[in-house]
């Protein structure tokens, strides 16, 4: 809400400043955003008349107007504005005259006509962004005057960003009433005496959803003269609340929502048929609403319309057919209380939002409509003349919102806001709220709530009233002290800032992207899902759930790599959105993208690109972490955007749990990469689980070592094999490790070498060579069995 | 005894000329071994006296002793000067790079939660979470925020259906710990939130951290000290705070928490619109409608809850003056919070 401070202190007028005035109602809970002068900074310019306009003897375009300025000669002026002509009001800068941005006007001559002075425009004095002409000003415009101070220009817009549940003070009025109390200031209401009706003249007015409309106040007012203007005043504070001029029916209607808080609409009388009915929509009746907009209704909006049609969305806006026009004659003037129900949601469900629908949202003080109804028959009769009936009112008391009678407890202050607030000031402070405050006893209070303030209803809502009038940061401070009950910390769970930290060391960035993504990308890393769309995505890149975080980093991988970046290892974890049969699955997974130099450009060594196994060697040491790492396995799998030769399933007690690969390559074009990228998901559960470590006894007796060749064809899998050398090297094998792979010379085509080192140690002696020897052939024998490997010769 | 001198003399100069261990060695076994020179002489004491015996044999073996030390002392010459020499052939440029991975870094925002995280586990609050997508009633109606409320079009709710959406804050979760847990209670409530809004200012996701406390007797004052507390500990300052009312529908009363400018330090500046002012978070005493809708008796306990933008605090914290830089991770702004 946009207000005037002139206007508002018009109202209530406290010894604060501009200043002042905003912070205290800053931390009332009125929260201002923004302060501005309703005009430039400027001086020197004044009222003036133009007595003759010629056309200027060197230019097409100009002119050269005699000015009068009330004191001494006429002055000339050569101005360019095509409707600068004689008779008009204007706004002159005179010579010496400082226009915003320090403009200083000096004697000049156009095309060598002499100019002392010049006619401004609305934008030049930064009054709007008119730059269409200069100012007219109305005729009575008092000639010589400052113009500051006939348009009292003096004057801030103050915005303030209200919460929802501060409808009350969507209007002058209300934000008076505000500023009365934090002041203590009495407010000066505006007058809005019952205007006596001069013609007898009704208009039919049924309420069919009285629930919806509680109350309807309509007056029809006879002979208007819309060619009237609305007088500069008026015009003024409609500007500086943010709202246009249209013409003075519709000003006066706007004028009084601004002022009252009281949206209000006024019909053409001739455009209705038979009289007013207030009910639901007929699903797929049309409105063409005022600004163009044709819709088709549906049976849950509430209307205003007549015998043949509806003419009004109800607390939203306007038909254009049914409204005032140039040709208007005679008005139907309404003023209604729609309860919030009734409107909320239901312009947003159209996609409006209007000045109306946003207070009636809010709510409106349903004891207002009569008020507003004579104090804009009072403006109306002023500006455009006209005989106005009497008041029509339907009214349904049964439907219209009873005020909130209240227990306040003593007890509740005490213990809410901690606060100790002796029972005068508690009735002072409530009673300044306009409130009705009966003691009951010693310790609590029957509180009435005024109508207008129909967002209390509870005893929160009074002892929040309280704190805000108290002031929130007088309340009492008390420092966390309550008791703590320790809380269990699973010793075997990889706690994610530890995982997160352990990929840091290893050179990773985390990165963090959106969880929505673009559907060509998901469908690029996982064709077999149909992922979960938004409805109302926000942009098309950003349309679909995320079934894994590839798509994301990739993006990122792509962002840096179109930036020159050499090495790039990015990790992330997030949720990840997969849908199941008739449900979601929502968990959390890490995942990572590698590309570039195995180290960092470096002086030692030279450089190697990132391949499989270093990322694999980053992932076990992950894994590690848990001292679990046995319980993970990597086997031979497949995945559609991976390499189909270099493709790992993770595995974890036998179930899938994540898949770390080389990118496809037929998919780089399609990502826009530089490859090789390397990519790894697994689910965050299963990096998180490990074990209490088992402590097993020292044993006191030497180990033995015994190294072992052995060739096999190049498809045996390495892990299967030496998942078969620790089957048969018996219990007390404490270490195995494969310590050379070989191809090439001295091996048969298509086979390769695996050296192992096995190493034994017995918990209470000395292992023989008989021993060693039956378990190394046990061991050579099954091999060969299995998997047809021989002794390297 | 002229021959002893002399080849005292030999052996001396020997020594001299030996350039390693090898050639001293062999002076060793010339002179003194079993048929050394030296040790030669010693058999020719049977040619002498009795009388001249024990005299000659005493400047013989004298003589042996000076070409020992005279050994040893060019044998600990000899590997001083062979230490000297792998001392200056194994000098490296200690200023050289160290070899290996350089560490990668977390993203900011994380390292902002997991310092709003480390505050609140040190005064006993437990995390919790849950789905991002969620359903009406946990990110609305349990929260008072009924269909109609114009609260919803603060929101800019992202939707799958009439009932599904992706949250727009991390409350759903508070919902789902009062269901699930008896007071009393004490969580926070970190997580990624969605709103359909995208402009300088605004990214479409963003982080919030959101704290719940129910239990018997909790005040506006047990509030008012925890916020406090959690922006000096997290700002490293002695800084002015305030409470200002505003509106939630879920607690009541409602605050809007401000601290002093952390940039200007309250004078005013760009960053704080010149009021000296920034607002950081928002709480309050939690709704009894709320406690209703999850079944907490509101004669009996009370509570309050806060929440956070963790890359505003994040913006402030580290002087990120544009919020579309967090997502995306352009190595160049990531590598800047190692």
């Amino acid at each position: 809400m946009k207000f005037s401070e002139q206007w508002l202190r018009e109202w209530v007028n406290p010894a604060i400043d501009t200043d002042a005035l905003v912070a205290q109602i800053t931390m009332a809970g009125l929260e201002v955003d923004s302060v501005e002068p309703v005009a430039g900074a400027f001086s020197g310019v004044i009222v003036a008349e133009v007595v003759s306009a010629e056309q200027h003897p060197n230019a097409d375009k100009l002119r050269v107007c005699s000015v009068t300025t009330g004191a001494g000669e006429p002055v000339q002026v050569v101005c360019g504005a095509p409707n600068a002509r004689a008779g008009i009001k204007v706004a002159f800068a005179q010579v010496g005259a400082v226009l915003p941005g320090n403009f200083k006007i000096k004697k000049a001559k156009l095309r060598q006509v002499e100019s002392f002075g010049m006619l401004c425009s609305n934008a030049e004095l930064e009054l709007s962004d008119d730059h269409d002409g200069i100012i007219e000003l109305a005729p009575d415009a008092p000639v010589g005057t400052d113009l500051r101070d006939y348009l009292g220009l003096d004057d801030q817009m103050i915005e303030v960003d209200l919460t929802p549940n501060r409808g009350d003070c969507l209007g002058i009025a209300g934000l008076a009433r505000e500023v009365g109390v934090l002041n203590k200031e009495a407010v000066n209401e505006v007058e809005c005496a019952a205007v006596a009706a001069t013609i007898e003249d009704r208009f039919p007015v049924e309420v069919e959803s009285p629930d919806a409309c509680p109350r309807y106040i309509g007056r029809v007012i006879r002979n208007v003269n819309l060619s009237a203007q609305s007088p500069l005043w008026m015009q003024e504070r409609l500007r500086r609340s943010g709202v246009r001029s249209i013409d003075p029916v519709v000003d006066v209607t706007n004028y009084v929502m601004l002022e009252l808080g009281q949206p209000m609409h006024a019909f053409d009388l001739a455009q209705l048929n038979g009289g007013i009915l207030v009910r639901m929509a007929n699903a797929g009746e049309q409105l063409t609403l005022l600004d163009g907009q044709e819709l088709t209704l549906n049976p849950e909006t509430l209307v205003i319309a007549d015998q043949r049609r509806p003419l009004a969305l109800a607390g939203i806006m306007g038909g254009e057919d049914s409204g005032v026009s140039a040709e208007t004659r005679d008005i139907f003037l309404e003023s209604a209380f729609f309860s919030p129900l009734a409107v909320a949601g239901k312009a947003r469900s159209y996609g409006l939002h209007t000045d109306s629908s946003h207070r009636f949202e809010r709510g409106v003080d349903p004891e207002l409509q009569r008020r507003a109804t004579e104090r804009a028959t009072a403006l109306l009769l002023e500006i455009v003349g006209g005989e106005p009936g009497p008041v029509i009112e339907v009214a349904s008391e049964a439907h219209l919102p009873r005020s909130a009678e209240i227990i306040l407890r003593a007890e509740r202050i005490r213990k809410v806001l901690a606060l100790e607030l002796p029972a005068a000031e508690v009735e002072e402070i409530l009673s300044r709220l306009g409130m009705t405050v009966a003691a009951q006893n010693n310790d609590s209070w029957i509180v009435s709530v005024p109508s207008y303030r129909f967002d209390i209803s509870l005893e929160e809502d009074l002892l929040e009233e309280l704190a805000r009038i108290y002031g929130y940061n007088r309340l009492p401070v008390c420092s966390s002290t309550a008791t703590l009950a320790l809380r269990p910390k699973a010793e075997t769970r990889q706690t994610l800032p530890d995982l997160r930290r352990a990929l840091v060391a290893r050179g990773y960035q985390e990165a963090i992207t959106y969880s929505f993504v673009e559907p060509r990308l998901q469908q690029l890393f996982d064709p077999a899902r149909e992922p979960v769309a938004l409805a109302n995505p926000i942009s098309a890149d950003m349309a679909v759930m995320r079934t894994t975080l590839w798509p994301g980093l990739a993006r990122a991988m792509q962002h840096n790599q179109h930036r020159q970046q050499s090495r790039v290892r990015l990790f992330e974890t997030g949720m990840r959105f997969i849908p199941t049969d008739g449900g979601l699955q929502q968990d959390q997974v890490l995942a990572g993208v590698v590309f570039g130099s195995r180290h960092p450009e470096g002086w030692t060594g030279k450089r190697e690109a990132v391949d499989y196994f270093d990322v694999k060697g980053d992932l076990e040491a992950l894994l590690a972490l848990g001292g679990n790492r046995d319980a993970y396995r990597f086997v031979s799998a497949e995945h559609p955007a991976l390499h189909p030769g270099q493709t790992a399933a993770i595995e974890f007690d036998g179930r899938q749990v994540g898949v770390l690969g080389a990118l496809h390559p037929s998919h780089y074009d399609a990502l826009d990469l530089n490859g090789p990228v390397f990519l790894f998901e697994i689910a965050l559960s299963a990096v998180q689980a490990g074990k209490l470590p088992a402590f097993a006894p020292l044993s006191k007796f030497p180990e033995t070592r015994r190294d072992l060749a052995l060739v096999v064809d190049q498809s045996i899998h390495v892990d299967e094999l030496l998942s078969l050398v620790r089957e048969q090297a018996g219990e007390w094998l404490t270490q195995l490790t494969l310590f050379d792979v070989y191809a090439g010379e001295g091996i048969e085509n298509g086979k390769k070498s695996l050296a192992l080192g096995l190493t034994w140690q017995h918990p209470s002696h000395t292992l023989t060579d008989e021993e060693i020897n039956s378990v190394f052939s046990a061991i050579v024998n099954a091999a060969q069995e299995r998997f047809s490997a021989a002794l390297r010769g | 005894m002229e021959n002893l001198d002399r080849l005292l003399a030999q052996g001396k100069e020997a020594v001299n000329n030996a350039t390693d261990s090898a050639a001293l060695d062999q002076v060793r076994v010339d002179f003194l071994g079993k048929k050394g020179q030296l040790t030669g002489l010693l058999k020719s004491l049977g040619k002498l006296s009795a009388e001249e015996r024990p005299k000659a044999g005493a400047a013989i073996n004298e003589a042996k002793q000076a070409l020992q030390a005279a050994i040893d002392g060019k044998k600990s010459e000899l590997a001083s000067v062979a230490l000297n020499e792998q001392l200056a052939r194994e000098r490296i440029d200690v200023t050289l790079p160290g070899r290996g991975q350089e560490n990668g870094g977390l993203h900011p925002v994380t390292r902002t939660l997991e310092r709003i995280e480390s505050f609140f586990s040190a005064v006993g609050y437990g995390v919790e979470e849950g789905p991002e997508i969620e359903d009406d009633f946990h990110n609305f109606e349990a929260l008072n925020i009924p269909s109609h409320h114009p609260a919803r079009a603060m929101h800019d709710t992202f939707y799958f259906d009439a009932h599904t959406l992706l949250r727009t804050h991390t409350s759903p979760v508070q919902i789902r710990t009062m269901e699930n847990q008896e007071p009393p209670i004490r969580v926070i409530c970190p997580g990624r939130v969605y709103r359909c809004d995208s402009d300088l200012t605004h990214t479409p996701m963003f982080h919030q951290v959101e704290g719940l406390l129910v239990d018997r007797d909790v005040s506006f004052a047990d509030l008012k000290g925890t916020v406090e507390e959690f922006l000096r500990v997290f700002f490293e300052q002695e800084l002015a705070v305030r409470f200002r009312p505003s509106y939630f529908p879920f607690t009541e009363p409602s605050a809007e928490v401000d601290i002093a400018c952390v940039m200007c330090q309250g004078e005013g500046c760009r960053v704080c619109s010149h009021t000296g002012w920034l607002e950081v978070m928002g709480c309050g005493m939690v709704h009894p409608k709320v406690f209703q809708s999850c079944g907490v008796d509101t004669e009996k306990y009370s509570g309050f809850a806060f929440g956070m933008g963790v890359e505003r605090l994040a913006m402030l914290r580290y002087g990120v003056n544009d919020l579309r830089l967090f997502f995306e991770n352009d190595l160049r702004f990531l590598g800047q919070f190692r």
